[in-house]
């Protein structure tokens, strides 16, 4: 995410990865999102986690569906493919894409509107096949880009811009993710970049569906009050369950936490999840009490956030198919057409 | 049979099946087809089946051709009625001097028989019942034994009917012991209370040479396997469900690592045909060969998706399998009624590449051949097929391939081309084809990535809302389409014994019958020359074609005549030289059909070599 259009000449000092990039190797196209728009913070949080992480922009595909949250690939890794396809139906082009080449990373951006709305089915259905992805969704609660009015998340009794009240009830994606079989699951809030950031790295370093829904205001259609996706709102309701340091198989560091206050969850590829004790004793590795959880604080108007469930044994859709390891779209012709040979036999038993 | 003669007929006509579907009948039904095949005599089978499961009538029905068509011919002379829901229908579908086969262990009144055919009775039951003692196999076996006294009554070689049976179940010693021991029940009983053959007979001959009997979806299957595809999403459809099930049972065989038995290939059963296509749209851009196979229904709910890949140039595959429409039409009846939705699907200016096989090689080579024009045109291809051809088995030429035949990947910069500092515009227009060069995700760390999205962009894939950049998109894309023009197959021309002005396009799974119907016309002294279209954007030919006669018949199975409209639309061809002969029921179009719409209409049209009277293909029921 940039805002303004910046000289081509870094100084001397400007940090480097271990690959040396610059963290604007890994920024995209100007924004064009309204100032203020919690999906310019969320940009910048995956800007980071990259840089961090030293992920070579070009092994990241960005995709998306429609809306001002979908549009946001464009502004970042700019050195990534990305595809901005169409409203609702990301998931279904994300599975395809993964399924062609299975080395890449795959960061699926979308809205509330995009995933809960008109494409939940397709949201639910990427879940559940455990599609190897991070799937982040800017949950502002409105359709932004046609300017405010309510998605599925919405909550029953908010109020929109023009103070009608919202009748219906509201979707949980995180719930649901949890329930349809997503391994990492987190909530955070756009507005805490301390907390998002990790989130997003253990989401990029998870095998298997890791979906974070991300509370991000929308400044011109659902920032007031009456409204429960408002900066306000969140940060006064907002319930962290845990806060996450991911820790990567080649860094050494090993902090010092009071004892019992941390938990640690190995991922498959050996990258470390230490979460911190914040508050309330919590298990992330409990599907059920997570779901519960979460049920019983939005229930006193608590948003419950923080990585909710984590299950790093889980794998994936590559390994459902059992597909080979070389990805699909790598493999020559002589390891596709079986020739005419084959052809031979196979006529004789038509006959 | 006292008041007709009984029809006599070496090699040439219709046996039908009357069954009750989830009877385990096709496979005895199938069993006798190829045992005619066995002798060297043409059949085309063709199941008509209902909507569903279990306990549904269904027929089987069989042409036998010493000439060798292999359309649908109509009429019945010989009906095998084991449903006893359809008797009365399928007793009065029998032609005058027909033959009944049935079931006498229950007798029937004499009322439920006609006294213009020849009714043969063979206790099946009973004779199951007494030797077999497990349910389910006297249910199975009864099928095996009626084909058992057709070999008799037609005069069907046994033997070469038992190895048949052996091939079938091979390993499976017991299941041959059974059912040779039924095939032979059957044969016997005939013989000894009957005069074989009959007036029907099957004689040796040497017509089927070294084709092959398959459906068009498996071959479409194998299309993709050769073709290819690694990637396949799907949602379940009649008619279309066998491609992706042959795709899977021919990936399973020929493509499993050897060494460590994983697989080449993805199978992705989608939620809905939205997902499916979605799925194949992902895959595609991020550089695998992928398809889905559906039919009507599916194609209306991949409308938006089509439309993205066409603007955003994202190579498809896509098996269209057409049955009756519109909705839910007719679920397991045949038609060609999915061009235009193909053609043009989507919102906006969309044109879309539309392959029309004729069988199942056609399925084969086409289907095959889909990827490569999918790839090098960066653009959704259909293959057009339909229920007539993709669920019945059908003799035709033995498949082949190429060993020297490469795949085109088209325009794909590789990280060397990039490296070597290539110029990258995603939709620039380098070569004056129409066709821009693609990267696929992941090629180079810092060259090459771009921004796919179905809005507008300027040719290095910037987000714009110029007109002029929509414009030199649009008539780059029309360029691309011209392009397609001298990609797609050529259309196939028949030219008839004598020059004429008069002309006759068909496609897809109309050959057959048009082929017949123009010998029929000939026997008459009508000359017909025939195009058979075999894609669309139409080549140059297909204009050529009809410019060079006064009047051309286009022969579809739809009501609206899709075709005739995109010849019009698209070669701004006056409307009133295209006559149209349509056939719309769900059932498969017939020789009789279109020769005497074609006959019909010349004498309407005052072509002066016809002599009205002289014309016994008039009015011929379709
Ligand atoms: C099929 C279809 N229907 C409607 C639209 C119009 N549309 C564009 S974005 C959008 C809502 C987006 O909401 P959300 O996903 O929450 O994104 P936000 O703009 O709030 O970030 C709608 C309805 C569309 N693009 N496509
Ligand atoms: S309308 Fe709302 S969601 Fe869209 S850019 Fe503006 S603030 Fe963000
Ligand atoms: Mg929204």
């Amino acid at each position: 995410m940039t805002y303004l259009a910046k000289p081509k000449l870094l100084r001397a000092d400007t940090p480097r990865n271990a690959l040396g990039y610059t963290r604007r190797d890994y920024e995209g196209a100007i924004s064009t999102l309204c100032a203020g728009c919690g999906h310019d913070s969320i940009s910048a949080s995956i800007v980071q986690a990259c840089f961090d992480l030293d992920i070579e922009p070009h092994r990241v595909a960005k995709l998306s569906g429609i809306g001002c949250s979908s549009k946001t690939p464009d502004y970042f890794l700019g050195n990534s493919h990305g595809f901005n396809s169409v409203h609702g139906r990301m998931p279904s082009v994300l599975t395809g894409a993964a399924l062609a080449n299975r080395t890449l990373l795959y960061l699926g951006v979308s809205g509330d509107g995009d995933s809960a709305s008109i494409g939940i089915g397709q949201f639910a259905h990427a879940m559940r096949r455990g599609v190897n992805m991070t799937y982040i969704v800017e949950n502002n609660g409105v359709y932004g880009l046609t300017k405010g009015q309510f998605s599925a998340t919405a909550d029953k009794g908010s109020k929109n811009k023009k103070g009608v009240v919202n009748a219906d009830s509201p979707i949980d994606l995180a719930a649901l993710a949890l329930q349809l079989g997503a391994t990492y699951v987190a909530r955070s809030f756009s507005g805490d970049k301390e907390q998002l950031v990790p989130l997003i790295k253990g989401a990029l370093h998870h095998r298997g569906p890791a979906f974070i829904d991300v509370i991000s205001p929308c400044v011109t259609f659902n920032n007031h009050t009456g409204s429960t996706k408002s900066y306000d709102y969140v940060r006064e309701h907002n319930a962290a369950v845990n806060r996450l340091d991911v820790i990567l198989p080649k860094a050494q560091i090993e902090a010092s936490y009071p004892p019992g206050s941390l938990r640690r969850v190995v991922q498959h590829d050996g990258s470390i999840l230490h979460l911190r004790k914040v508050g309330v004793d919590y298990d992330p590795s409990d599907r059920i009490g997570a779901m519960n959880h979460l049920q019983e604080r939005h229930a006193l108007g608590e948003i419950v956030t923080g990585l909710l469930y984590v299950d790093s044994s889980g794998d994936d859709m590559h390994a459902h198919l059992n597909t080979v390891e070389k990805p699909l779209n790598q493999l020559g012709d002589a390891y596709l057409c079986p020739g005419s040979s084959a052809l031979a036999a196979l006529n004789a038993s038509l006959r | 049979m006292n008041t007709r003669q009984a029809i006599r007929s070496t090699n040439d006509f219709v046996i039908k099946f009357a069954n009750i579907n989830g009877s385990g009948s096709a496979s005895a039904n199938e069993l006798f087809a190829r045992a005619i095949m066995r002798m060297g005599v043409t059949v085309s089978p063709r199941n008509i089946f209902p909507s569903n499961i279990q306990g549904m009538p269904t027929w089987y029905e069989m042409r036998v051709s010493g000439e060798g068509w292999l359309a649908r011919r109509g009429g019945c002379d010989m009906m095998v009625a084991m449903n006893p829901q359809t008797w009365d229908r399928d007793v009065a579908e029998l032609a005058p001097g027909g033959y009944l086969v049935y079931d006498s262990t229950k007798m029937l009144p004499r009322s439920k028989f006609r006294d213009d055919i020849t009714v043969i009775g063979i206790p099946l039951t009973e004779m199951c019942n007494r030797d077999y003692t497990d349910v389910r196999q006297r249910q199975l076996v009864r099928n095996i034994m009626y084909v058992g006294a057709l070999v008799a009554l037609l005069d069907i070689d046994l033997a070469d009917t038992e190895r048949l049976v052996s091939e079938q179940y091979r390993g499976k010693d017991k299941l041959i012991d059974a059912n040779v021991r039924a095939l032979r029940l059957g044969h016997d009983y005939a013989r000894e209370h009957f005069s074989c053959p009959l007036g029907l007979r099957v004689e040796r001959a040497d017509a089927v040479g070294d084709r092959i009997f398959i459906d068009g979806n498996s071959a479409c299957g194998l299309g993709a396997v050769y073709g290819g595809a690694t990637v396949a999403g799907w949602y379940p459809i009649t008619p279309s469900t066998s491609v992706v099930e042959a795709f899977g049972s021919y990936c399973r065989k020929f493509r499993t690592d050897p060494d460590s038995g994983k697989a080449r290939y993805a199978i992705a059963q989608a939620e809905d045909e939205l997902a499916a296509i979605g799925m194949v749209i992902g895959a595609g851009w991020n550089g695998a060969r992928a398809f889905t196979a559906t039919s009507g229904p599916g194609i209306s709910l991949m409308q938006e998706f089509l439309g993205l890949a066409y603007f955003a140039e994202i190579p498809a595959v896509i098996y269209d399998v057409q049955r009756g429409g519109p909705s839910t039409g007719m679920p397991t009846r045949t038609q060609q009624s999915d061009l235009l939705a193909c053609a043009y699907a989507s919102h906006g200016d969309t044109r879309h590449v539309l392959l029309f096989p004729e069988d199942p090689y056609e399925c084969f080579t086409l289907g095959a051949q889909a990827f490569d024009l999918a790839e090098r045109l960066q653009t959704p291809v259909f293959v057009m097929l339909d229920l007539d051809i993709g669920m019945n088995e059908r003799l035709c030429r033995p498949f082949d391939w190429d060993d020297s035949r490469r795949y085109d990947r088209g325009k794909l910069l590789t990280h060397a081309d990039l490296e070597a500092g290539k110029e990258f515009g995603r939709y620039l227009d380098v070569d004056g084809d129409g066709i821009p060069y693609r990267t696929i995700p992941g090629t180079h760390p810092t060259k090459g990535a771009y921004f796919t999205r179905g809005t507008t962009r300027n040719p290095y894939a910037k987000y714009s809302e110029a007109g002029t950049d929509y414009v030199y998109n649009m008539e780059r894309l029309r360029r691309k389409f011209d392009t397609a023009k001298t990609l797609v197959p050529a259309p196939v021309l028949t030219k008839a014994s004598a020059p004429t002005r008069i002309g006759a396009i068909c496609y897809g799974s109309t050959g057959p019958a048009m082929a017949e119907a123009i010998a029929l016309l000939e026997d008459d002294g009508i000359h017909v020359d025939t195009l058979r279209v075999r894609a669309f954007p139409f080549s140059d030919e297909v204009m050529d074609f009809i410019a060079a006669h006064d009047h051309v018949f286009v022969v579809e199975q739809n009501e609206s005549a899709q075709l005739r409209t995109m010849l019009i639309n698209e070669g701004e061809i006056t409307p009133k030289k295209l006559v149209r002969v349509l056939h719309y029921d769900g059932t498969p179009i017939t020789a009789r059909f279109i020769a005497g719409r074609i006959a019909d209409e010349l004498v309407a049209f005052k072509v002066s070599t016809l002599e009205p009277h002289a014309n016994p293909l008039r009015k011929v029921a379709p």
